[in-house]
């Protein structure tokens, strides 16, 4: 086949793997950490982090006049890091409530971001400034550089998570009690939240200020799907992060101008969308089976009661009803036919004549327990 | 010399006989300019097992969060036999409302038990098994063990109010402060919880509970709070559950005691 060949060259392609290092890293890091985001309901916070971070990125090179990741990196950081505290500060101490602040800072933050870049672009000495590419991400411009800065940013911040893995457990549930146990919840917040910050910081270059806050939520989202467990989530989060930056970097280096940013969030989208839909539990489609389950299972047992009723109130189990009388009773079931089929196969039924249906001994026994079992619920 | 120092006698908690378990003085709360508790002074006994009641708003929660300090009141201080709540944190278990939380977080029973030892862990270091078999005996306790390891969202209301019990017990306090247990429970957790409520009052604990029911305040509790933004009331239920008072913290809107009127 043609793809082997192509996988193997891209292995070997050294702008190739370190897009898809890159984007893994990217992918893990925010997967992961954006799995408590996900927890604690807070799942805009990760667009109001990245666009705040973009004043930070034009303001830490007009600044410096260096473009050099690290320095951009730092600028975009803090800056997000402002925005966040910003909005916290904003709702402990107005009436304005979470979603308005975040929206207020995010677009203020983003506005003057934009403007900054607009001027720098203005200049006659910046013409190659190229700071635009934060917007959307341009993952080819990653070296091997910007993969030790993002491994290293990366892994302390996966490293803070796993020591302080109880208190965002504590946080993210009940931080009240957190509070109660002595531990200073705010403090921990502001943790959590930096190191939010760090994994979006991670992403900028690759998948830019617009969308990279849906490699915060997605992954989770998707992860929360497949499992019940904290540490499972989190860590497939992490590989789901992982899985759509690799094969949005694939993608991505296959197709001409194909941008690896978008991509990825198309890719960890897809992965979403199957979770949703397919995830054993919680997907749409098990619910949606079990709820067909539960309806025909339903149907028969008001098939079974309608009998059970009938042969009481004639006082003999064997003489056969015929299946218009159970369609009437059973108005607003439906599915008489095949209940009655079901109810042969188990024994609990039989056919008295043609068209005439009567419980076997086996059925009226069934009957009885359902019809008391019935009355206890009420 | 211990590296501690002499600060090392201060962390451990005291429980002189002589201090009530739980004194308020002059403590005032305010949500922006409304009070929602108005210059409250009270004292709990140390070993009695007390209901606090009121009628909606009157700030029944906030006055055990603001025992815990989860709320910083205006005015007033708080003291746990004798030295404010920061010292003395760890004689305190609490138990808040079941709705307070999202069941549907993913992690098992055992787990949320195990937050009980939380603060006697501190910072950093993980739960180890010790902890897990403490959390698994309070289960056993509240009659859970068997439900250990079920994700918490498959849980019945009034088991998720024995989860959260299992949770405080495991804190092995001296003090309890509970924010409305028999809250959305069956009749027959009611009557299990109140047996541990009683059976902790038998082991000298002080159970502290927001309750709502006033037809069961005489049965269950022997000391009560009658609370309506300020203290109407506070003492043993034969002298202090009167119709008088209850009329002062409810307003005309209270007709029944004595007559079973409402069922």
């Amino acid at each position: 086949m043609e793809f082997a060949p192509l996988l193997e060259n891209l292995l070997f392609d050294y702008t190739f793997r370190t897009v898809a290092l890159g984007s893994a890293t990217l992918g893990i890091v925010s997967g992961a950490l954006g799995s408590f985001a996900v927890l604690r309901r807070q799942s805009l916070l990760g667009d109001g982090i990245s666009h705040a971070a973009l004043p930070g990125i034009a303001l830490a090179y007009i600044l410096t006049g260096s473009k050099d990741q690290v320095v951009l990196l730092l600028g975009a950081g803090v800056a997000g890091w402002l925005g966040t505290l910003l909005i916290i500060g904003i709702v402990r101490n107005s009436r304005i409530q979470n979603e308005s602040a975040l929206g207020l800072v995010l677009s203020v933050f983003f506005g003057f971001g934009l403007v900054l870049i607009t001027f720098i672009q203005k200049r006659p000495d910046a013409s190659q400034a190229g700071l635009d590419t934060f917007l959307f991400g341009q993952a080819a411009t990653l070296v091997k550089n910007d993969l030790i800065t993002m491994g290293a940013l990366g892994a302390a911040a996966l490293v803070l998570m796993g020591l302080f893995w109880k208190e965002f457990k504590l946080l993210s549930f009940d931080p009240d009690f957190g509070q109660a146990l002595g531990f200073p919840m705010r403090v921990i917040d502001v943790l959590l939240t930096t190191l939010i910050v760090i994994a979006i910081v991670i992403g900028l270059q690759s998948v830019g200020v617009v969308l990279m806050s849906a490699m915060v939520v997605a992954p989770g989202a998707a992860a929360r799907q497949w499992t019940d467990r904290l540490g499972l989530m989190v860590g497939l989060a992490a590989l789901f992060g992982a899985l759509a930056g690799v094969s949005g970097a694939l993608v991505s280096s296959s197709v001409p101008r194909l941008s690896t940013g978008p991509t990825v969030v198309i890719c960890v989208s897809v992965i979403v969308l199957v979770s949703i839909l397919l995830a054993p539990n919680r997907g749409l489609l098990w619910s949606w089976l079990r709820e067909q389950a539960n309806r025909r299972q339903l149907q028969v047992d008001a098939v079974l009661e309608d009998l059970y009723i009938l042969a009481v109130k004639h006082g003999d189990i064997g003489r056969g009803h015929s299946i218009e009388v159970l369609r009437t009773m059973s108005i607003g079931h439906g599915g008489v036919d095949r209940s009655l089929k079901e109810l042969v196969k188990e024994g609990l039924v039989s056919e008295t004549g043609e068209g005439k249906w009567a419980l076997t001994p086996e059925g009226f026994e069934a009957g009885r327990r359902l019809e008391s079992s019935g009355d206890e619920e009420r | 010399m211990s590296i501690t120092g002499g600060n090392h006698k201060d962390r451990v908690p005291t429980y002189p006989a002589d201090q009530p378990a739980i004194r308020l003085d002059d403590l005032t709360v305010a949500y922006r300019d409304n009070p929602v508790l108005w210059d409250i002074d009270l004292e709990v006994p140390p070993g009695v097992l007390m209901a606090i009641v009121g009628p909606n708003g009157a700030g029944k929660t906030t006055l055990i969060k603001a025992i815990m300090g989860l709320i910083k009141p205006v005015a007033g201080q708080v003291a746990i036999f004798g030295r404010p709540y920061e010292k003395q944190r760890r004689l305190v278990g609490y138990v808040p409302q079941r709705a307070s939380v999202d069941w549907d977080f993913p992690t098992v029973v055992l787990d949320v038990v195990t937050m009980g030892r939380y603060g006697e862990l501190g910072w950093v270091r993980r739960p180890r098994k010790k902890d897990r078999d403490l959390a698994f005996e309070a289960l056993e306790e509240v009659g859970l063990s068997d439900l250990a390891h079920r994700q918490i969202s498959q849980l019945s209301g009034g088991q998720q109010q024995r989860v959260f019990l299992a949770r405080a017990l495991v804190q092995d306090a001296l003090i309890y402060l509970m924010d409305e247990p028999f809250q959305g429970v069956d009749a027959v957790t009611e009557r299990s919880i109140v047996a541990l409520l009683q059976e902790l009052r038998r082991r000298g604990k002080t159970v502290v509970v927001v309750h709502h029911d006033l037809q069961t305040v005489s049965e269950y509790f022997d000391w009560v709070t009658l609370l309506n933004v300020r203290r109407i009331a506070s003492g043993p239920v034969d002298e202090v559950f009167t119709e008088k008072n209850l009329r002062l913290a409810y307003g005309g809107r209270v007709a029944y005691l004595g007559h079973h009127s409402h069922k």
